[in-house]
């Protein structure tokens, strides 16, 4: 019962900052959204059971991606000073949202505990095998060649943004290793002797 | 396993020949480009010998992920020439400019295998892997060209527009696994064959509704080909060449087998689509083209048309369909290329690439041969009869009307005869107007042999080859039910 409740908050919360990623007007509005989105998106998978994904999806979506976008978004001229002006007027709503997410996150714990939602026509998981076993199991051995394919996606991705970024520029004086090891003292320094009150020839 | 690996074994080829040639092109830089693409147009060729030749259950590889039949065969032979042509070509025309990078060549490499990919995936994983790898180097080549504004944007404009399209493929992916059971061709057509409860009738609707949005976008049939001109114009033009030609005929190949293989049982349900999607690209590519001013444009409204014309004959269904598709696209593929190495002669006495169909006029007079070789193609394309232009189109009609689907051909003939108005405008402006300054005559002996056979081949000479070409197609076609 609880996990139904649970899940139609979820999904509810997925859809309504769905929406609000798109049409909030401020960028950085736009990136916190999202991050709420994939809050609740791994809130999803742990109804299902699939703890592995939502942890995933927390570390590497909102850990990483959604904080990368965020950097991009505060390096676009936005007067952050007018934003700030506004916090008293936003303080309520930014308590609601925090704790929305409270209450998310010891829901999700409750009903997880309560053994997560039960959906139809689920694909058969080997009991007593944790997520991060299962999917290894069959993402070396099944779908080996899409995973090695997968690889080449990556290089390609690789490739693409040297390719696309990296441009010779005149000017600059980088390190020459070899050239800095191939040289020998005897190059490099000279030994003299200048008399008392001579200078020395260069 | 051994086994499994032959079967993959162009792609296994051509991975590790690119990762050669990256690793050259780290090193030898990019006074090195032009050696590597002559031995990536070797590698390409290479790969074609390695092709496998298998049927039937012997063809399925990596436990139903891949199917290496003779239909993924035969298109894999026309991916890789093309993209060696685009390869030939791109190395007389960048060099010029100076800007022509070592990656180029390995980039293309890439999106040949991303295509082997597609045209050999049974399975909705593989599909996706393939699609993205081959769109991936797509978006890269797109804005090659860096220090031109207009190819940056083309490939950005390439990039947003594949990353919606992708996302829409994938949300049909996702309702199809989740109302079928299965990711794999095989089973998902179980599956759909079998009457479910009303609910998930529509959701599997759906899916195949959006997993065959997300297709249309990369043969750009409309609705889904607002991209294409923009990025045809924007994009280098060898690139223009290769996107044309080979992705054009991996993402058919693809479309035929998702519909026939995977959602063979409910050919109701995307017969209408396809038929949709096949009147409204012939008819908007043959009359959105009729007032463009770059030809480059103009070639990519006639690509929309001529995928419209293949979808008639995937809409017609069965083998004698999915063997006109591909006849279609192999004719295509060789019209199209030969259109664009003629574009790619287009230069004005600097040396600097033109663009306009006005540069075109009186072409007849200052390079007699080039405007030859330009009409055949223009014909071609507007498949009046003499030409080997024709025979595909007719080939498709055939199908469609034995497929009792005499009104779409009647349609289909009718809206080529209007995009045969703005072929013929092209022949007029060679043939008939005032002469424009005349291109730059350069010696490229690489481009003009590639003319010449293309023109050679689309003329009605081409007739010949349909004894050999017709049994491959049927084959090929035959290996999918």
């Amino acid at each position: 019962m609880i996990a139904i409740f649970v899940f139609y908050l979820f999904a509810t919360l997925v859809v309504l900052s769905g929406f609000m990623t798109i049409f909030a007007r401020n960028p950085v509005h736009n990136v916190l959204w999202l991050i709420l989105a994939f809050f609740n998106a791994a809130g999803l998978f742990l109804l299902l059971g699939a703890e592995f994904l939502a942890f995933l999806l927390v570390i590497v979506y909102v850990g990483a991606v959604a904080v990368l976008f965020l950097f991009v978004v505060m390096m676009l001229n936005i007067d952050f000073a007018e934003l700030r002006a506004g916090i008293s007027r936003y303080w309520a709503i930014g308590g609601v949202l925090a704790v929305v997410l409270l209450f998310e996150t010891l829901a999700a714990l409750l009903a997880w505990n309560e053994g997560g939602i039960q959906i139809a026509g689920r694909a058969p998981t080997p009991a007593n095998v944790p997520n991060i076993e299962a999917l290894g199991a069959i993402l070396y051995t099944r779908y080996l060649f899409i995973f090695e394919a997968a690889g080449i996606v990556l290089l390609v991705a690789m490739v693409g943004a040297i390719v696309l970024t990296s441009r010779r520029r005149g000017g600059l004086r980088p390190q020459n290793v070899s050239k800095q090891n191939r040289r020998r003292p005897e190059e490099a320094t000279v030994n003299m002797k200048p008399g008392v009150g001579q200078g020395v020839e260069l | 396993m051994y086994r499994d690996l032959l079967l993959v074994a162009p792609e296994l080829f051509l991975t590790l020949a690119s990762l050669v040639l990256l690793l050259w092109a780290a090193w030898g830089g990019d006074k090195a480009a032009k050696a590597i693409s002559w031995v990536a147009v070797a590698c390409l060729a290479a790969a074609a010998f390695l092709i496998p030749a298998e049927t039937g259950a012997d063809a399925v590889a990596f436990a139903g992920l891949v199917t290496s039949d003779l239909f993924a065969g035969f298109s894999r032979v026309l991916i890789y020439g093309a993209a060696a042509v685009a390869l030939l070509a791109a190395a007389g025309w960048f060099g010029r400019a100076g800007d022509y990078k070592a990656e180029y060549p390995v980039l293309v490499i890439f999106s040949a295998i991303g295509m082997g990919l597609m045209v050999t995936a049974s399975d909705l994983l593989t599909l996706y892997v393939g699609l993205e790898m081959q769109s991936l180097s797509a978006y890269v080549l797109a804005s090659f060209q860096r220090s031109d504004a207009r190819s940056a944007e083309a490939g950005l404009k390439y990039f947003v527009l594949g990353a919606l399209a992708s996302g829409l493929l994938l949300y049909g992916i996702s309702l199809l696994y989740g109302f079928t059971g299965s990711t794999m061709f095989g089973d998902i057509a179980t599956a759909l064959g079998s009457p479910a409860e009303e609910g998930i009738e529509m959701g599997r609707l759906f899916g195949i509704v959006f997993v065959l949005a997300g297709l249309a976008f990369k043969v750009s049939a409309v609705p889904f080909h607002m991209w294409t001109p923009d990025v045809y114009e924007g994009a280098p033009t060898p690139v223009t060449a290769f996107f044309a030609s080979a992705p054009k005929v991996a993402a058919m190949a693809l479309l035929v087998r998702v519909a026939v293989e995977a959602m063979g049982p409910v050919a109701d349900a995307w017969q209408q689509i396809i038929i949709f999607m096949a009147l409204a690209s012939t008819i908007l590519g043959g009359v959105a083209a009729i007032g463009q001013r770059n030809i480059k444009r103009l070639l990519a409204y006639s690509s929309i048309n001529n995928v419209g014309f293949a979808l008639v004959g995937l809409a017609a269904g069965g083998q004698a369909g999915a063997s006109s598709v591909l006849f279609y696209m192999t004719v295509y593929i060789v019209m199209t290329l030969g259109s664009f190495l003629v574009v790619l002669r287009m230069r004005d006495a600097d040396g600097e690439p033109v663009e306009s169909i006005a540069s075109l006029s009186g072409l007849s007079r200052t390079r007699p041969g080039l405007a030859a070789a330009m009409a055949v193609f223009m014909l071609s394309l507007a498949g009046i009869p003499p030409l080997f232009g024709f025979w595909p189109k007719f080939v498709v009609f055939e199908a469609a009307v034995r497929a009792d689907l005499v009104w779409l051909a009647a349609v289909a003939i009718a809206t080529s005869v209007i995009s045969a108005f703005y072929y013929i405008k092209i022949v007029k402006i060679m043939y008939f107007d005032e002469s424009a300054p005349a291109f730059i005559k350069e010696r490229e002996p690489i481009g003009a042999a590639l003319i010449l056979a293309a023109a050679l081949a689309v003329s009605p000479l081409g007739y010949l080859a349909i004894p050999y070409l017709t049994p491959l197609t049927d084959a090929a076609a035959a290996s999918l039910f």
